[in-house]
């Protein structure tokens, strides 16, 4: 498989902020890519990085197998950009700023722009300052999807949207794989990339700390365990792997590294399992483990400036 | 009901609350304007503090003056562009050589506080934020008219002050007279500001209304004395026609020449009549929406490049600049002949007028004068042009446009031939005007006009290099253009030394009719602005946007 976006060593500062810390990235043709981080931590910056629009300082960006910043514009004739937060010409209407943006791409599918005009029930006759902020993302979207391009690029492109319009996204983005387009998707909304996404990649502070699969994620964290046996429970806390371990009588709740995960149930079938459930750890608790990590690291900054 | 303390009454309550949160805006909005109104006020009472020097150094005796004062009672066209005069003191003629002038500049000062602070936050959507507070209904509109009722006292206050050795009445009377200037029109962008969607439209459109209203000064004073509208006058010899603009107020309350206090009345009525007016009229609408309402648009498009989105976000601009220069040149091509009648008299008038326009010939020297201004005033359209790219870069709307199979230069390209591609088109129309007007010296008059586009560009130049280099202070373009259209304006008539004037690109060129052609300067200046835009392209490619 080809890759459509290779990044590596990726630096930017703007001023005294470093930006990006050596991020790297990696999706592959045809895949949809989850790209996560909490709110500063360099998401945009690598996107904008990704469109030619900042100049990183070091590290390569490939986009397409072009470099991103001397080969911007053949690049970006077979791209699509929905960034997070549209805004539009206050004197243009929507069905004019659709096709402005899909002829400065490779073009646009007629069809299937009047098709998704009616999916996202987008009024296209209206003038920028009109639309609400759902409606303006709206516009950038159909624009991106009737785009006759490989990949699209999203920046939190949903913000703004109700429950129902998102839905329809969800079937857009899912339609852009089965046609064998790329699609890198930078979003909060976990439930979201949990869905699409074939592969994700979690960036803090302008670093990547997990890529992978969704399963490939899971098995590196932990499984939470709840059980009810038939008698009191033994040796448990003993057990390599365990944490946050609670007993209460004959009730167990622990979280257990997965990959110890078959020591611990051969110990619960040893004293008899009435009930059991085992939940593999949410894409939520993926992401609010790097959180919370950060929020400690960050509170240790603290401190150490505190004792300096 | 018992005796206990009871609430106030829910009426009373009610309508207080309209206001509430006004102090607190008003000081945000003080905050906010705290550089732009001091330099307009500074700019404002500068220009008419330096006033008294300037004409005593003109016209040095009572005797001078009284015959400039004839003078002027037999030019129209003269009276036309500055007014009539009335007494022949120093406050006076003071009052004469720039009240119009003060009292526009106190207009457009006012029309931008006012919209900034309401159409311009109701569309920008910061206004839904800031009144989901404890904000009152009224009190952004009353915030924004107090805003501009502070900078007018401040210029009332400094203009009295500074002019107060011309005799304290007049001085009085003139401060407040540009004072009122600016309050009615700071009423009426309120009125215009209820009725736009867009702030550009509502500044665009009081702007119109600020032109209306010199027009009809100047035809109205031009009048005066001709014939059939002397049956029109009302009393010492003011068309009636100056009494339907506001401008034409001023000069009616003539200041230093017994002044008529009751005139100033007028404004007052004026201001509180267009207040009521926009306080009904926002009464009667929703936050965010309007009067004239947005109609909608296309729902397919035709734009299908860079270079088409910048002419459809242009053509707007191209026009009404294409539209005011060939007017203003039809205006000053027809005054040409009596202006030169009237300058001939006075030996110091016609130096300065010659080393603003140069050869002994005092028509050319007059039309060279109008087509010098023309092209200082050129230079404010070049760099308005050319900040758009700032502007839809900062707005973000660059982002998507570039993110296309759009090269930077391309996106550039559009706008920049717009701005430099406009200045020659304006400079043209402003050509054709003057030979319209004037009716004879067609090619000179176009010629003159054409090289000033080398002054007009190298101040483009500026703004480029700037967009491209110091994204975040390109807005110095304007500083730039005003520095320029200050040496060009004053510099002649106070004696500025030439390391000062040589600053300005236009103290280059050649002065056009009349003078003598030469290609050297012109050639440098151009070359200098090619320079220039190189310099700021190549800084386009290589630096970040947005941000």
């Amino acid at each position: 498989m080809t890759q459509a976006i290779t990044v590596s060593g990726l630096h930017k500062s703007f001023g005294r902020t470093h930006a990006l810390d050596g991020l790297d990235l990696d999706v592959a043709t045809g895949e949809v890519h989850g790209f996560l981080g909490p709110n500063g931590s360099g998401k945009s910056t690598t996107i904008r990085v990704l469109l030619g629009l900042l100049r990183a300082d070091s590290g390569a960006a490939q986009v397409l197998g072009r470099d991103s910043w001397t080969d911007a514009v053949e690049v970006h004739r077979r791209i699509a950009y929905v960034p997070g937060d549209v805004t539009l010409w206050r004197n243009l209407s929507g069905g004019e700023v659709i096709d402005l943006y899909g002829r400065l791409r490779g073009g646009l599918d007629r069809r299937r722009r009047d098709e998704l005009v009616e999916r996202f029930e987008l009024d296209p006759t209206k003038k920028g300052r009109t639309y609400s902020k759902g409606n303006r993302q709206k516009v950038a979207l159909v624009a991106a999807f009737a785009s006759d391009v490989d990949l699209l690029i999203l920046d939190e492109p949903t913000s703004g949207l109700d429950p129902l319009m998102e839905e329809v996204f969800q079937r857009c983005v899912a339609e852009e794989r089965d046609r064998g387009r790329t699609v890198l998707l930078s979003s909060h909304i976990l439930s979201e990339v949990e869905e699409l996404c074939d592969r994700v990649s979690i960036i803090r502070r302008g670093r990547t700390v997990e890529s992978g699969s969704l399963a490939d994620l899971r098995h590196l964290t932990r499984t939470s365990v709840t059980a009810e046996l038939a008698g009191p429970p033994d040796g448990l806390a003993r057990l390599p792997g365990v944490h946050d371990l609670d007993v209460q009588g004959r009730r167990v709740r622990l979280q257990v590294d997965t990959d110890k995960l078959n020591e611990v149930l051969r110990s619960l079938s040893r004293t008899g399992v009435r009930s059991l459930t085992s939940t593999p750890p949410t894409l939520e608790e993926l992401f609010l483990r790097h959180y919370q990590d950060e929020a400690g690291s960050e509170a240790d900054d603290r401190t150490a400036e505190v004792t300096r | 009901m018992t005796a206990t303390a009871s609430p106030a009454p829910a009426a009373r309550t009610g309508r207080s609350r309209h206001l509430a949160g006004t102090g607190t805006l008003l000081r945000f909005a003080l905050r906010r304007d705290r550089v732009m109104i001091p330099v307009w006020v500074a700019v404002n009472a500068l220009m008419v503090l330096s006033m008294p020097n300037t004409i005593k150094g003109l016209y040095a005796t009572p005797a001078e003056r009284a015959d400039l004062m004839r003078q002027m009672a037999t030019n129209a066209s003269l009276r036309a562009m500055v007014g009539p005069v009335f007494g022949d003191s120093l406050g006076a003629l003071t009052a004469w050589r720039v009240g119009v002038y003060a009292g526009a500049l106190a207009a457009v000062m006012s029309l931008l506080v006012v919209v900034r602070h309401t159409r311009d936050e109701e569309e920008s959507g910061r206004q839904e934020l800031v009144s989901s507070g404890m904000v009152g209904r009224r009190a952004p509109l009353t915030a924004a008219l107090l805003a501009a009722a502070v900078a007018n006292a401040a210029l009332a206050l400094l203009i009295t002050a500074g002019l107060a050795g011309q005799g304290a009445p007049g001085a009085l009377a003139f401060g407040l007279g540009v004072a009122g200037v600016g309050m009615v029109f700071a009423t009426m962008a309120a009125i215009v500001a209820q009725l736009t969607e867009s702030a550009r439209l509502a500044r665009g459109l009081t702007s119109a209304v600020l032109g209306a209203a010199f027009v009809l000064r100047a035809a109205g004073d031009s009048a005066t004395d001709g014939g059939t509208a002397q049956a029109f006058s009302t009393g010492g010899g003011s068309s009636v026609l100056t009494w339907v603009s506001p401008l034409g107020w001023l000069e009616n309350l003539r200041a230093f020449a017994g002044e008529r206090w009751w005139v100033l009345l007028l404004f007052a009525a004026a201001a509180v009549v267009q207040a009521g007016v926009a306080y009904e009229l926002a009464g009667r609408r929703d936050i965010g929406m309007s009067f004239l309402p947005t109609r909608p648009g296309p729902a397919r498009g035709h734009i299908g490049t860079a270079g088409a989105l910048a002419w459809r976000l242009q053509r707007g601009s191209v026009l009404g600049w294409s539209v005011g220069f060939f007017v203003a040149g039809v205006v000053y091509g027809g005054m040409a002949d009596g202006a030169a009648q009237l300058v001939g008299d006075n030996a110091k008038a016609r130096e300065i007028f010659q080393r603003m326009g140069g050869q002994a010939g005092l028509t050319d020297a007059f039309l060279a004068a109008m087509v010098g201004m023309l092209g200082l005033v050129a230079a404010l359209h070049v760099v308005s042009s050319v900040l758009r790219l700032s502007g839809e870069e900062s707005s973000g709307r660059a982002e998507p446009v570039l993110a296309g199979a759009v090269g930077r230069l391309r996106w550039a390209a559009g706008h920049l031939l717009l701005a430099f591609g406009g200045s020659v088109l304006i400079m043209l129309l402003a050509g054709l005007g003057l030979a319209v007007g004037h009716g004879k010296q067609v090619g000179p008059v176009l010629g003159a006009c054409l090289v000033q586009v080398a002054g007009v560009w190298v101040v483009g130049g500026v703004a480029v290099l700037l967009h491209g280099v110091l994204p975040r202070g390109a807005v110095a373009a304007w500083g730039v253009a005003g520095a320029v259209l200050l040496i060009g304006w004053i510099g002649p008539a106070l004696d500025v030394p030439q390391l000062v004037l040589d600053l300005s690109p236009f103290g280059h060129l050649p002065k056009l009719p009349g003078g003598r052609m030469e290609w050297g300067p012109v050639g440098v200046l151009s070359a200098l602005a090619v320079l220039l835009v190189a310099g700021g392209l190549a800084g386009l490619r290589r630096r970040d946007i947005g941000g």
